[in-house]
This record gives structure tokens, C-alpha cells and sequence, in this order.
């Protein structure tokens, strides 16, 4: 694999993320337990449009065959998206999108902090942007999935009830291959494994404030997203996402 | 307060006030009103902030579906800015005695309205540019006038407010006249959103003059400057020369211009259908409704949580 082909899996892979989990967020619009948080979601779905915006015109650039950001969200199948499993997870209630945001957000947040050191000035840069507002989704997450694990009963209930589910998830997070593998010896991507203590110590000191109880390591987990192995919510995601490109193939919005 | 006033102090009092409100002096919180100027302000206040909360739902409708990165960011930024404005007249209303949960649980019990425009369907992707630059085109040309009105934190919060909704007219333009530049297919569909948006937009601007109940003492009091109908007329005339000049058609056969008016004449607004849109009978009520009940009811646990928390820890 040449360090070409391993830049373009990665941005998009990063791409992939962003937009499949903002996608979810867009689905609260209207529709959120109280105005202040449909404002908070819309803000990180707008945040997550923005950087996987940046990451799929690096992507195109990068692959240099004039596709377009637009391209590369719209006109893919589900199995060639590449992003985590978790993202891709239905909304269900507020704490199950609160935790979704809150266990990836510690990864995106270690991993954006890394590759701001990247060697590769564009993913540096992109990697600055995204790690300011990857801080306030984290914070933002991290101070609900407190409330709601100490608050009441039933709002502890659901909020054990999402970890419990969001776990089966949590390994994938971490999976590399060949792309990383390529990209780390040039410096330009981090390894995700060295992140994952400090993952584990971030979740752990919300998990405990929350008074929720962390999952063990056994049972189900996922594997695959990166390599476009996903669940049947994709799909769905997808469908609705690219109607309109699909439908009318000649025409620009 | 005022009950225990005598009847001749309150109409000293109201004496003061109107002649105040005839020099043009604002009105703020603290300041002495008559209970008639705080319920009509607060009903007024009350439905246009329901009427931004509402109004994120239709486009919301499309957000799932924008057909572009770009397109999808401006929506959301957009829907966001309503929310926004929704939070920021709640808060404005409060400023007369009323809080937020409780103007919420007037809307959802249905006694508080919110406008009849968010009661129609949004049926293809043209429909967020023809809301954008048609119904917050009408809202502009509402809202520029109420930026002058009598009241502090309502004229302050509409000076505000219409910055962003110009923005939201000039989004909702573009994206019309991006698709009138398009395939047929997408002309189509923009012409068919100006068909289905064009009436109920003019339908906005509420009854005739000589059939509109509150205008009376909204205009001596200064919290409405202009009649229904001069606003409706203002926004038809700077709306039909930009249809024109992208190619859509103004799907009323009466309208010409007019040179002796200098205004364009329209044909009679279906007065019946506004009405039952009012009465709860449009097309979308029910759902509105249903959408803002579930999303309130749904949430309840979240908010009983952030409380029980706060309580806890003493927040």
C-alpha cells in the first residue's frame, strides 16, 4: 500500500465519522427534551458536518480523481463507508446519544490531540480545528452522562442501560490496519493503541461521578466498520442521507 | 398590582402611559403597563416565539435529506438560529411575568397559537428555499416594523432577530434560484414549492384590516406599526420582481402591477382556508402538535434528571 493510498483511507475513514454521527445528531433536530440541548446537538452536528467536510476534500485531493466531498458522502455504498460502528448506533433516548457522544468524543478528542503533531500539514491543521470543538462535545457529553447517572432512578436506569449497550462498541474503536500501520512510520497518524489507557482513565472518572457501572470486557464486540463490515442501521442512515443525489444523478445543488 | 389601584388612578394611569407611548418613549419591565398592553404583548410575544419553535420542524423534515454537505450545514445553522431566536423571545416574554414552561404548556394544550404557515407540508427539497425566502421573507418585513415597537425587550430582541433572518431569506433565494438554473426536474420542483408556499406566505399576515380584532389597540399602543394589509402588500411587492427574475411563476392569474397604485393587485386570499388552518383543521396540526408534545413528553425524564442532580448538588 503506498502512503497515497493509506492517506486517503484514513481522511476518509475520519470523514466517515464525523458525518455518520452528525447525520444522527441532525435527527434531534426539533426534537430535543429542552431548546438549550436541540441547540447543543445542532451545534456539534454542525461542528461534525464542518470537519467531515474537511477531511473529505483532503480525501478527494489526496485521491486526485476529481471526485468531489460531495462524491465521496453521496455516492457510496454501505460497505464502502469506514466509519466505527458506534456512530452508526440509533439515537434510542438522550443518554444513549449522550453516551454515544461521550465514548467516542474521548477518542476523537485523544486522537485529534495526537495528529495535531501529525507530520502531515493538513491533517494537523484539520486536527487543530477539530480538536477545539471535540473538546466542548466531550465536556458537553461528559457533564450529561453525569447528570443523568446521578440524577434519578429512572435516569440512572437508562443511562446503565446505553453504556451496557454502547460497550459491544468500544473495542472497534481502537482497530487499525494496514493504513495506520503505513501513515504512523511517516509520522501522520497516531497509534490508537497507546491512546487507549488514557482513554479507559477519561471514561472511568465520568463513569464514576455518573455512578454507573462499567461493562466487562466480555461478551459481543463489534469489529469491521473500518473495513465497511457495518450493522443494518447504516444502510438506513445512508438511504435517507443520499436520496436526493441518487434520485437525480444530473444535478448540482 | 393594578388591582389595587382605584379605578380613577388606573385611568390616570393609562392617561400617562398613552401619552408616553405617544412620545415615543420605550416601555421596559419595570415600568407601569396596562394589563390590556401585557396580554396583548405577551400573546403576541408568546405565539412568535412558539412560532420559531414549531417552524424548526418542517425544515427539520429535510435536514436528514439536504443533497449537499453545504446545503446540509446552512440547514442545520439555519434550523439552529430558530431554536435560537425561539430561546431568545421566550426569554423577552418572561420579561412580563409569564415563564417559559408555562407559555410551553399553553402551546401544547392548545390554547397559545403559533403561525398558520408551519401547518403545511414540506413535500420536496425546493421547500426549504421557498420557506427561507418566502415565509422568513414575510417574517422580515413583519418583524423590521416590530424592531420599532413600543416594548424594550421585544423591539431589542427583533433587531436581533432580523439580522439572521435575512440571512435565512437570502439562503432560501439562492437555493430557489440554484434549482431554477438546474434540470427540469428541479425547476419543477422549485415552481411546484412556489405553487404550494406562495398563499399560505400571504395567508401570514393575518385577516383583512377590517376583520383583525387585536389591531386596535396594538397600533395606538405602538406594538404593531402597520396593518396586516400594508405589510402584506409591501411583501408582495418586493417579492414578485425576484420570482421574475429567476423564472417562477406567481401562482395567482389576477396579480399585475399596477402604475397608478404603484403596488402590485392580487387576487382574494382564500379566507375559508386560512381560517380552518387557524381553528386546527390545516394540514399538518395535528402533527405539529403531536411532534411538540412527544419531543416535550419524551423529555420529561432528562429534565426531572438535571433537576434531581442540580438539587443534589446544589447546582
Amino acid at each position: 500500500m503506498t502512503q497515497q493510498e493509506a492517506l486517503f483511507n484514513y481522511s476518509l475513514r475520519l470523514g466517515d465519522n464525523a458525518l455518520v454521527l452528525a447525520q444522527r445528531l441532525c435527527e434531534w433536530c426539533g426534537h430535543g427534551p429542552v431548546l438549550e440541548e436541540d441547540i447543543a446537538m445542532s451545534n456539534m452536528g454542525l461542528d461534525l458536518i464542518g470537519q467531515s467536510r474537511g477531511f473529505y476534500s483532503y480525501a478527494a485531493l489526496v485521491e486526485g480523481k476529481d471526485r468531489t466531498e460531495d462524491d465521496l458522502a453521496f455516492l457510496r455504498n454501505e460497505r464502502e463507508f469506514f466509519n466505527r460502528c458506534m456512530v452508526e448506533q440509533p439515537n434510542y433516548d438522550f443518554a444513549a446519544t449522550m453516551m454515544r457522544s461521550f465514548l467516542y468524543g474521548c477518542l476523537s478528542y485523544l486522537q485529534f490531540r495526537a495528529l495535531t503533531k501529525s507530520t502531515d500539514n493538513t491533517i494537523a491543521g484539520l486536527a487543530e480545528k477539530s480538536l477545539k470543538e471535540v473538546t466542548y462535545h466531550v465536556r458537553h457529553s461528559s457533564d450529561w452522562v453525569i447528570r443523568l447517572g446521578d440524577g434519578t432512578d429512572e435516569s440512572h436506569q437508562k443511562a446503565q442501560t446505553a453504556l451496557d449497550e454502547l460497550w459491544h462498541f468500544t473495542n472497534e474503536l481502537f482497530e487499525m490496519d494496514e493504513s495506520d500501520e503505513v501513515l504512523i512510520k511517516a509520522g501522520i497518524a497516531c497509534d490508537l493503541a497507546a491512546l487507549r489507557n488514557e482513554w479507559n482513565a477519561m471514561i472511568d472518572e465520568v463513569l464514576l461521578k455518573a455512578t454507573l457501572i462499567k461493562p466487562s470486557e466480555s461478551g459481543y464486540q463489534s469489529k469491521g466498520g473500518m473495513k465497511g463490515m457495518h450493522t443494518e442501521h447504516l444502510g438506513h442512515l445512508l438511504s435517507e442521507m443520499q436520496f436526493l443525489p441518487r434520485a437525480y444523478p444530473d444535478a448540482k445543488w | 398590582m393594578e388591582n389595587q389601584l382605584t379605578a380613577e388612578e388606573i385611568t390616570k394611569r393609562e392617561m400617562e402611559f398613552d401619552a408616553k407611548i405617544a412620545k415615543g418613549i420605550v416601555v421596559e419591565p419595570k415600568d407601569w403597563m396596562p394589563d390590556r398592553y401585557r396580554k396583548q404583548l405577551l400573546r403576541m410575544m408568546s405565539q412568535h416565539a412558539h412560532s420559531e419553535v414549531v417552524g424548526m420542524l418542517p425544515e427539520g423534515n429535510w435536514l436528514t435529506r439536504a443533497p449537499s454537505l453545504m446545503r446540509k450545514a446552512v440547514l442545520l445553522a439555519k434550523i439552529q438560529d430558530e431554536a435560537g431566536h425561539g430561546l431568545y423571545i421566550y426569554s423577552a416574554a418572561e420579561t412580563l411575568g409569564t415563564d417559559r414552561a408555562e407559555m410551553i404548556d399553553q402551546l401544547l394544550s392548545g390554547h397559545a397559537k403559533y403561525s398558520s404557515i408551519f401547518n403545511y407540508p414540506t413535500l420536496n427539497w425546493a421547500d426549504m428555499g421557498a420557506i427561507g425566502w418566502l415565509v422568513d421573507g414575510a417574517a422580515i418585513v413583519n418583524q423590521t416594523v416590530l424592531a420599532k415597537c413600543s416594548y424594550g425587550p421585544y423591539s431589542r430582541a427583533m433587531v436581533r432577530i432580523c439580522k439572521e433572518e435575512n440571512f435565512h431569506n437570502k439562503q432560501g433565494y439562492q437555493i430557489m434560484a440554484y434549482l431554477m438554473k438546474g434540470t427540469k426536474e428541479q425547476q419543477e420542483m422549485a415552481q411546484d414549492a412556489m405553487n404550494r408556499f406562495w398563499w399560505p406566505s400571504l395567508m401570514m399576515f393575518g385577516p383583512h384590516d377590517t376583520n383583525s380584532p387585536n389591531s386596535g389597540d396594538l397600533m395606538k399602543w405602538k406594538v404593531k406599526l402597520q396593518t396586516n394589509d400594508d405589510l402584506r402588500q409591501r411583501f408582495i411587492d418586493r417579492t414578485v420582481p425576484q420570482a421574475e427574475a429567476i423564472g417562477l411563476k406567481i401562482p395567482d392569474p389576477d396579480l399585475k402591477w399596477n402604475p397608478q397604485t404603484r403596488h402590485y393587485d392580487f387576487g382574494e386570499i382564500n379566507w375559508e382556508e386560512f381560517n380552518n388552518v387557524i381553528k386546527g383543521n390545516g394540514p399538518c396540526n395535528r402533527l405539529r402538535m403531536k411532534q411538540r408534545r412527544d419531543a416535550h413528553e419524551n423529555g420529561a425524564w432528562v429534565r426531572s434528571a438535571a433537576l434531581a442532580y442540580a438539587e443534589k448538588h446544589g447546582k
